[in-house]
């Protein structure tokens, strides 16, 4: 019942689902971390904003983990070719991933403002970085990226750092950040003192409508702009895993897809749905809003993924290396079985991340931080 | 496809460096988890506070040590993919799981649990957060065997064959991936590494106390317990050495042979060389002080079974590389004509073997056109570098039966309650603080710089398993490694050193109490 096609498209969704988690999770973390500054007015302000993260951060990082060792797992490829091919657009990725992590244990570690104020920006910094250059690598996907196989199925990469950032490449990165900034607003709106969870509710509902125009805009010049990839020899859905043994045409529309699938459409409609409920709820600072702003997220990645689909990463030089859902994933047998070990794990990890959101529940207040020392 | 050589340098010197990093962290964590389980377990049980303040204190510690490890962790996933993306193409159907595995059983469910261990106290019942504390331990562990079920198969490649339509090894037997012998002594022997060392953190810093006579009660507590669960993993990592793991590969066989500078097969069982000079150039060893039987016990655990010298195992491999280029040429055959029956079966027969033909494209481009020199220099080249090897072991052999006697020493102290009474072994347990890591670090050394050439045992030589990058992006990456490595590692230790300084008592954990250390001690409570 598990043949080779149907496990790959699974792990196609299971690897969206990853990163969905990671973004709807860790994503309000980026924002809060980014709008430290900007929200948090002084000392015991930041504090408030920080509490609500500190305890969660840390799982949610885990889906950006898992995310890259299943795709290390079930897809190898597409992780050797992004990973060494935007070497140094991952290496700050990396950066920011390292810092994060002590940014958060060290900060509070020694009474001293310049201390403090130091790792505060970078916490900011890791919080824009990691979105924004998410968002460029998902646009790059878009316009290709310059890569080849030889006969050894060995990559080589024909570009440098700066051509990844493409105007449209940076309009992508422009769609991330204001979503994920958005979601990060929403989430202090819920979690922090009342005083602080209305500026973030205002600055959700400004963002939100600059992520509308940013993410139609970007629609746009994907229809009018940017040539769609699709696989021009017979498709095998079951074939081996060798890019090479296809043949690409450039020139159709990234939105091929959607005309065949027609249901598709429901993903960018969800994203918008999700962008309304935020602006309609979020001044209420209810978990309505950051229900809102989850959706949108939701949305705006699926609507990417759907549009690339069977694509995982094409190749600008060298179409047929492009990598799809049918040639670029591991074996039948190792497919089927981390599809069982997820099956296994995955509603565990559910299950304990709600019992400790549950155990970590509740608004934190400018009160609290001033009576008690920190913990963390 | 020529492969640049500075590349390949950088990159293993980047990945070295990162993982000998990472792995300053890793071992504290792994030790000091379980150490907190006990303390705490200690505190549900008899309710007695002082536990608690001291699962407390020391988890401070713990967690500045943990995020390091969390930060410097994510830097080797990204790395096989920035680095290393032909070793991930070529291995990650294999490779790739245990990691997945580790994310989805381990490390989520420490990552999870981590922020309700420091911020759970007053949310959850005692019972409850001991609980916490009981998964976080056990998830660092398995976390730590995903890791090394990993890297076994990096040294011991079973389960797994060569797939030339998809030009990459592909899993034949997940079983036996998951139960190879190799990852099940690495487990043993690194997690009870890892509990050396933790101990060793707790007796030492606890040593300090003493010394300055500040928190007496609660430092000779923490020090029964270090040295009690101290005693258990040094017997433990010394008794289950890595080395039971030894025997059952051939590139195994030849890191023993050189961590014994053997060079020669000797009748079994073969001697333990203590002492001597390895003179590479000449393939001998000077001034070598031998024990007889002591190696062919280690390495066979029996007494008739005979361990092969390098220069035996070098012909071998010539054999095998003569395998290697049939199988090689069957597999261009193949790129030609899919279907090819000929040449699926010479493939097959000999496919085990391949990589013995891609260690040949280090001297000559097409494997077929070897020389008998070239293939010479191949088999030459499978020789790791025999004294690092040879010093690295003796040294980290000599640090574990150190461990052994000095927790067996404290061992005896803390039962006779006598802990405080000896000022010179207190500066002797201080003292011994950075041993554990100097094993640790050095463990690592002989265990994969001695799989040198080969990336994946006769799979993947090294130098092929490097990314398409150029020299300039990985110096670039390797200078921002250094500089920010180096800033962290200061942040680390004086926040360690800060905290440690203040002690219970100046975190407002324990009671303020100068005592007198020349005076005796009060009675026991």
């Amino acid at each position: 019942m598990f043949d080779l096609d149907t496990l790959r498209v699974i792990w196609w969704a299971l690897l969206g689902i990853l990163l969905i988690a990671f973004a709807v999770t860790d994503g309000y973390d980026f924002g809060t971390a980014a709008l430290l500054r900007v929200l948090g007015r002084d000392a015991d302000e930041r504090h408030v904003l920080l509490e609500t993260v500190e305890p969660t951060w840390e799982g949610n990082q885990v889906w950006f983990v898992l995310g890259g060792g299943a795709s290390f797992a079930a897809w190898p490829m597409l992780y050797a070719v992004s990973f060494s091919g935007m070497y140094l657009a991952i290496a700050l990725v990396l950066l920011a991933f390292i810092l994060r992590p002590v940014g958060f244990n060290f900060r509070g570690k020694i009474e001293h403002t310049r201390w403090q104020d130091l790792w505060d920006w970078v916490l900011v910094a890791s919080g824009v970085t990691v979105p924004l250059l998410t968002g460029v690598a998902f646009g790059n996907l878009f316009l290709g990226v310059p890569f080849r196989f030889d006969d050894d199925l060995r990559m080589s990469w024909h570009g440098s750092f700066f051509e990844l950032l493409h105007p449209f490449a940076l309009l992508a990165g422009l769609v991330s950040l204001s979503m994920l900034l958005t979601h990060g607003a929403a989430w202090v709106a819920l979690k922090a003192d009342q005083s602080i969870a209305a500026r973030a509710a205002r600055i959700a509902r400004w963002t939100c409508l600059a992520w509308a125009v940013l993410y139609v805009g970007a629609g746009i010049w994907l229809a009018y702009g940017i040539p769609g990839y699709a696989i021009a020899s017979e498709v095998v859905p079951g074939g081996p895993s060798n890019p090479l043994f296809k043949q690409v045409a450039t020139g159709s529309s990234w939105f091929a897809s959607y005309m065949r699938h027609p249901w598709f459409w429901a993903a960018p409609v969800a994203a918008f749905a999700g962008a309304l409920v935020l602006q309609w709820q979020v001044a209420k600072q209810r978990v309505s809003g950051f229900l809102g702003s989850s959706l949108m997220v939701i949305g705006t990645i699926l609507s990417a993924g759907f549009a690339l689909f069977p694509f995982l990463l094409p190749s600008s030089i060298d179409p047929r290396s492009s990598l799809t859902v049918w040639d670029a994933s591991s074996s039948r047998s190792t497919l089927l079985l981390m599809l069982g070990a997820t099956a296994v794990f995955l509603p565990l990890i559910v299950l304990y991340t709600s019992w400790v959101f549950k155990v970590m529940r509740g608004r934190v207040t400018l009160e609290h931080v001033r009576g008690t020392h920190r913990s963390y | 496809m020529i492969i640049d050589s500075d590349v390949v340098t950088l990159s293993r010197l980047q990945f070295a460096l990162t993982a000998l990093y990472h792995f300053l962290f890793v071992p504290l964590t792994l030790g000091l988890i379980w150490i907190l389980a006990i303390m705490e377990s200690v505190y549900v049980m008899t309710g007695r506070e002082v536990w608690k303040r001291m699962t407390q204190f020391w988890g401070v510690l713990f967690g500045i040590n943990f995020a390091m490890g969390v930060a410097t962790g994510i830097t080797m996933e990204f790395q096989f993919g920035m680095n290393w993306a032909y070793y991930a193409h070529y291995v990650g159907d294999v490779f790739g799981t245990p990691l997945a595995i580790e994310g989805l059983m381990a490390f989520f469910l420490e990552g999870t649990l981590i922020g309700v261990f420091f911020m759970g106290w007053t949310r959850i019942s005692p019972v409850k957060h001991l609980l916490v504390t009981w998964f976080l331990a056990l998830a660092t562990s398995l976390s730590a065997l995903w890791i090394l079920v990993a890297n076994a198969w990096m040294q011991n490649p079973i389960g797994s064959a060569f797939n030339p339509e998809t030009m990459r090894m592909e899993v034949t037997s997940f079983a036996e991936v998951f139960f190879n012998p190799v990852a099940q002594a690495k487990f043993v022997h690194t997690v009870s590494a890892g509990y050396v060392l933790g101990s060793m953190f707790v007796l030492s810093i606890s040593a300090w106390y003493l010394l300055r006579g500040r928190n007496v009660d609660f430092a000779k507590r923490s020090m029964t317990v270090a040295a009690s669960f101290g005693l258990a993993a040094a017997l433990s990592v010394v008794v289950l050495g890595d080395e039971s793991g030894y025997a059952v590969s051939e590139n195994q066989k030849m890191k023993m042979a050189a961590i014994e500078a053997m060079w020669e097969t000797e009748p079994a069982p073969a001697s333990f060389t203590v002492f001597g000079i390895p003179d590479v150039q000449n393939r001998t060893t000077h001034y070598a002080l031998q024990v007889p039987w002591v190696m062919g016990l280690i390495g066979t655990r029996s007494i008739d079974k005979p361990i092969p010298g390098i220069n035996n195992l070098v012909e071998d491999t010539k054999g095998k590389i003569d395998n290697g280029i049939r199988a090689y040429d069957a597999m261009l055959v193949l790129r030609e004509d899919r279907n090819n029956a000929q040449a699926k079966e010479i493939l097959a027969a000999h496919d085990k073997d391949l990589g013995y033909a891609l260690l040949l494209k280090h001297f000559v481009e097409d494997p077929r056109k070897a020389t008998p020199e070239d293939i010479q220099k191949a088999a030459d080249s499978t020789i790791p570098n025999v004294p690092v090897l040879f010093w690295s072991f003796r040294i980290m052999v000599a640090c574990g039966f150190y461990f052994i006697a000095l927790f067996g020493y404290s061992f005896w102290l803390a039962s006779r309650r006598r802990l405080d009474r000896n000022r010179w072994y207190l500066r002797v347990a201080l003292c011994s603080l950075p041993l554990p890591w100097l094993a640790a670090e050095l463990g690592w050394i002989v265990a994969e710089y001695g799989r040198q050439p080969w990336a994946i045992e006769g799979i993947l030589p090294t130098s092929l398993g490097v990314s398409s990058v150029s020299a300039g992006q990985v110096w670039t990456s390797l200078a921002g490694f250094v500089l920010f490595y180096t800033a962290l590692a200061v942040v680390d230790a004086v926040l360690m050193l800060k905290f440690a300084r203040k002690g219970p008592d100046g975190l407002g954990l324990w009671p303020v109490v100068k005592r007198d250390p020349s005076l005796r001690p009060a009675l026991e409570d």
